[in-house]
């Protein structure tokens, strides 16, 4: 262990304003719910009447957690942040442990490190540190600006509380995840999956089956019930968990020689395949890791939604609220159900088309690009293929979510008739998806190094879709997420202008992309 | 002969730095050119705008006397380009590499991309992420030097190859030559230049200072002579063109012009010559001359950049 000290006092230097600004942002996430809550409803009636119809709301549920105490602002608090606040501790605890893990050690950086007079487990272990340390500062801005808010001091600690341990978890499977995958890249992909299964597992749970949240971190954060009747034993759950992938991963680490994962390099092929000739063949080549990760993933989770069948009918109110909210209107429960999750898909699958799109930038910024436009492969064609690749994964994917969500709720109900019935309701989404795969390639065209700002377009979408109806947000803002404005199928019809419209709209983005991108030097 | 590459005037900025400030460059055909010059001067600059990846703010630049900017996709089938530091895609293996980069450029050699792995020890089902930095370079040169391509643009290609590697390289790049093909080779390596190149051209902060054969380029720099004299003749440091004159006893030592050899060796044989030990300019010496002031007026270039 010698030297983790000194590591760890080099690593909180570093990285210490990273963590302040991720607490800042996790801690606003949390506070801003209390301040939105106590300002939209001005009565206790009208707060418990929006408060019914919330309960009722299994689509919310699904997104959210278990609806408790929904009528009071820390009910609400912990009910809209918690979820999104463990995600949140998730990915800084990957990106943290990844970073000074698996990255280091790609780098060669590690080596020089590892040649010092310091502890085999040194590095390994002031990592580790600085994610738990990070995931303090985490829950303890949160405990302080809800204290500070004015609401209970007790629950409060058990919301902070609670995020560090959830993120003390994902911190020791994201160290996992650096032991068995030899690339950084794969690591972030495992230990992202492991984010998304958890989150996932609650859903459901939440929904129809209790028991799957009870395998979920998130699930135990949850359980702990803050602001209803705050209860501290769940919180042992995620200090096991921890410690247990803790010492799984040291034991791995003991297992693996340096700079290999678990899986040694197999020797690959030495020719390459004949598709492999071209600017497209090259994009898929290079795409099709993540494309058939992203497919199953999201084939996987309407899979999962789809399995709850017609027992979302029982769980929607019959208040009026309820019925503009959640219904717009219509009768069909389940139609309505099944309509939001399909946006809810697409908006995962709009993860893909953005990466996608800024694939050929990643390409550019790690300098490969140039010995592949040094050949007689005109960078219009080059970047064509990355947009080929872009236009038909999405649509595939999004085809893939219809598809699980049909073939699922079919075999949860036992008819058939309805397998392929939200197929197309999701493809309908597609150019939603594109405007802002669009947006990423005209950024990537006209200023690469902003090119990072289209997932802005990503997130001004969920907070519209998990907020906007809900606070009352102004219309033109509400306008501005392309999902918007497409038919919510198949509990609307659907309707061919706003399609056509946006199709054009991404059309037109990613072309003035690909023409700046021609008329620049290359990064 | 015709000029494959032609450069005359050639500026390009990158915000405030002129990177390239009025370059000029001719690289006949069948010539091993060197391209040399410190660190930063412009060379990979030239070269990017001479693959189009770059576009030039002023002057004329040619391929084959064709625009590299707008007949990039034509000009490409006939050169290959190795970077200094090669970048492979971590999934794809070396054998791919090769491949895709000789497909791309319209089809490569069988027998000689067999030939060159042999020759290169490379193998081929190894993926990007686990080569080392040589192997990475070996992955370049042979995807380069099995197309069948007509100029081979080179940016420091042996930086990582090990000393037998490197002689590889050489004879490949003479065996090139051979054909009647072009190579402009950008290097640091003085010995790699010495023994391939027939012309060089030195640059510095974007402009070409020098350019000529390595025997005319001699000429510009000093030779240091070592002689032992019955008697030394008065008057050798009044002559035009020698430095660091040294006597000690019968023994002289002096640097001079290589152009103005001629009456110090006149002085010297008037003495009686015992022995007498020449040795010419080495390439080290024509670099040192170009590169070694160098923070002198990088200094005056900077007071000149913050006058407005």
């Amino acid at each position: 262990m010698t030297g983790t000290l000194t590591l760890l006092h080099a690593f909180v230097r570093r990285d210490r304003w990273l963590y302040v600004w991720w607490g800042i942002a996790v801690a606003l996430l949390y506070v801003s719910q209390a301040w939105s809550v106590d300002g939209l409803y001005k009565t206790q009636a009208e707060f418990d009447k929006a408060a019914a119809a919330m309960e009722g709301n299994a689509a919310l549920i699904a997104m959210a957690g278990p609806a408790r105490a929904l009528n009071t602002t820390g009910g609400q608090v912990t009910w809209q942040a918690a979820a999104f606040g463990a995600i949140c501790a998730g990915l800084m605890s990957m990106s943290v442990i990844g970073r000074l893990t698996r990255a280091e050690e790609e780098s060669g950086r590690d080596e020089l490190l590892r040649a010092a007079p310091v502890g085999r487990y040194a590095p390994m272990t002031a990592a580790l540190l600085d994610a738990m340390l990070a995931n303090v500062v985490l829950g303890l801005l949160v405990v302080g600006s809800l204290a500070a808010y004015g609401l209970a001091v007790a629950d409060s600690i058990g919301l902070g509380v609670g995020l560090t341990l959830t993120g003390w978890v994902f911190s020791g499977t994201a160290l996992i995840a650096a032991q068995l995958t030899a690339s950084n890249r794969a690591a972030y992909g495992l230990a992202g999956a492991v984010l998304g299964v958890a989150y996932v597992l609650r859903a459901i749970g939440d929904v129809s089956s209790p028991v799957l949240s009870w395998i979920s971190p998130i699930g135990w954060y949850q359980a702990m019930h803050a602001f209803s009747g705050l209860r501290w034993w769940p919180a042992l759950l995620p200090v096991v968990a921890a410690a247990a992938v803790i010492v799984g991963a040291r034991t791995i680490f003991d297992r693996r020689d340096f700079g290999s994962g678990v899986l040694a390099a197999r020797p690959g092929p030495a020719r390459a395949a004949s598709g492999l000739a071209n600017g497209l063949g090259l994009a898929w080549r290079l795409q099709r890791p993540a494309f058939t990760g992203w497919a199953l993933g999201l084939l996987l989770g309407g899979l999962s939604f789809g399995t709850m069948g017609d027992s979302v009918k029982d769980l929607v109110g019959d208040s009026s609220y309820s019925q503009d909210l959640i219904l717009h209107g219509s009768n069909d429960i389940v139609d309505a159900f099944y309509a939001t999750m399909i946006v809810m898909l697409a908006m995962i699958a709009a993860g893909f088309a953005i990466s996608s799109a800024l694939r050929p930038h990643s390409e550019e910024d790690t300098g490969r690009v140039e010995s592949l436009l040094a050949t007689a492969l005109p960078r219009s064609t080059w970047l064509l293929g990355h947009v080929v690749v872009t236009l038909v994964g999405t649509v595939v994917i999004l085809a893939a979510c219809g598809l699980g969500l049909g073939v699922s709720y079919a075999a949860v109900t036992g008819d058939t008739g309805p397998a392929l019935r939200y197929v197309v309701p999701s493809l309908t989404f597609a150019p939603a998806v594109l405007v802002l795969s669009g947006l990423a390639r005209l950024l990537h065209g006209v200023a690469p190094r902003a090119s990072v700002l289209a997932w802005l377009g990503l997130l001004v979408a969920w907070v519209v879709l998990l907020f906007g109806d809900l606070f009352h947000m102004p219309q033109w803002l509400q306008d501005l997420s392309p999902f918007e404005h497409l038919a919510l199928m198949p509990l609307e019809d659907f309707r061919l202008a706003p399609f056509l419209v946006l199709t054009l709209v991404a059309a037109a983005l990613s072309a003035a992309g690909q023409l700046a991108f021609r008329r620049r030097d290359l990064a | 002969m015709t000029d494959v590459i032609d450069i005359r005037g050639l500026v390009k900025t990158f915000g405030s730095v002129r990177a390239l400030d009025g370059l000029d460059l001719a690289v006949q055909q069948g010539e091993v050119h060197g391209f040399l010059g410190p660190n930063g001067a412009g060379k990979s600059t030239t070269i990017r705008v001479l693959l189009g990846l770059l576009r030039k703010d002023a002057g004329e630049a040619q391929l084959f006397g064709r625009d590299p900017w707008r007949d990039t996709a034509e000009l490409h089938r006939r050169l290959a380009y190795v970077p200094g530091d090669v970048n492979l895609w971590p999934n794809l293996t070396g054998g791919e590499v090769i491949d895709l980069l000789g497909r791309l450029r319209g089809g490569l050699d069988e027998r000689r991309r067999a030939d060159l792995l042999e020759r290169f020890e490379l193998d081929p089902t190894k993926r990007g992420r686990s080569y080392s930095k040589g192997n990475r370079q070996k992955v370049a040169l042979v995807a380069a030097l099995a197309s069948d391509v007509e100029l081979l643009l080179l940016d420091e290609p042996t930086s990582g190859l090990d000393p037998l590697m490197e002689s590889v390289f050489r004879d490949c790049i003479a065996e090139f030559r051979t054909e009647g093909h072009t190579v402009l080779l950008s290097s640091h390596i003085l010995a790699e230049v010495e023994h391939l190149c027939d012309r060089v051209s030195i640059i510095r902060s974007g402009r070409c200072v020098e350019s000529g054969s390595l025997g005319q380029l001699r000429h510009l720099t000093r030779t240091s002579i070592t002689a032992h004299l019955e008697s030394v003749p008065a008057g050798l440091d009044t002559l035009p063109g020698v430095h660091d004159l040294d006597i000690d006893g019968h023994r002289v030592h002096l640097e001079v012009d290589t152009n103005r050899l001629d009456p110090v060796l006149d002085a010297l044989q008037t003495g009686g010559v015992q022995s007498l030990l020449s040795q010419p300019p080495t390439l080290e010496d024509l670099f040192l001359r170009h590169y070694g002031d160098r923070i002198g007026e990088d200094v005056e270039e900077d007071v000149q950049g913050v006058a407005p």
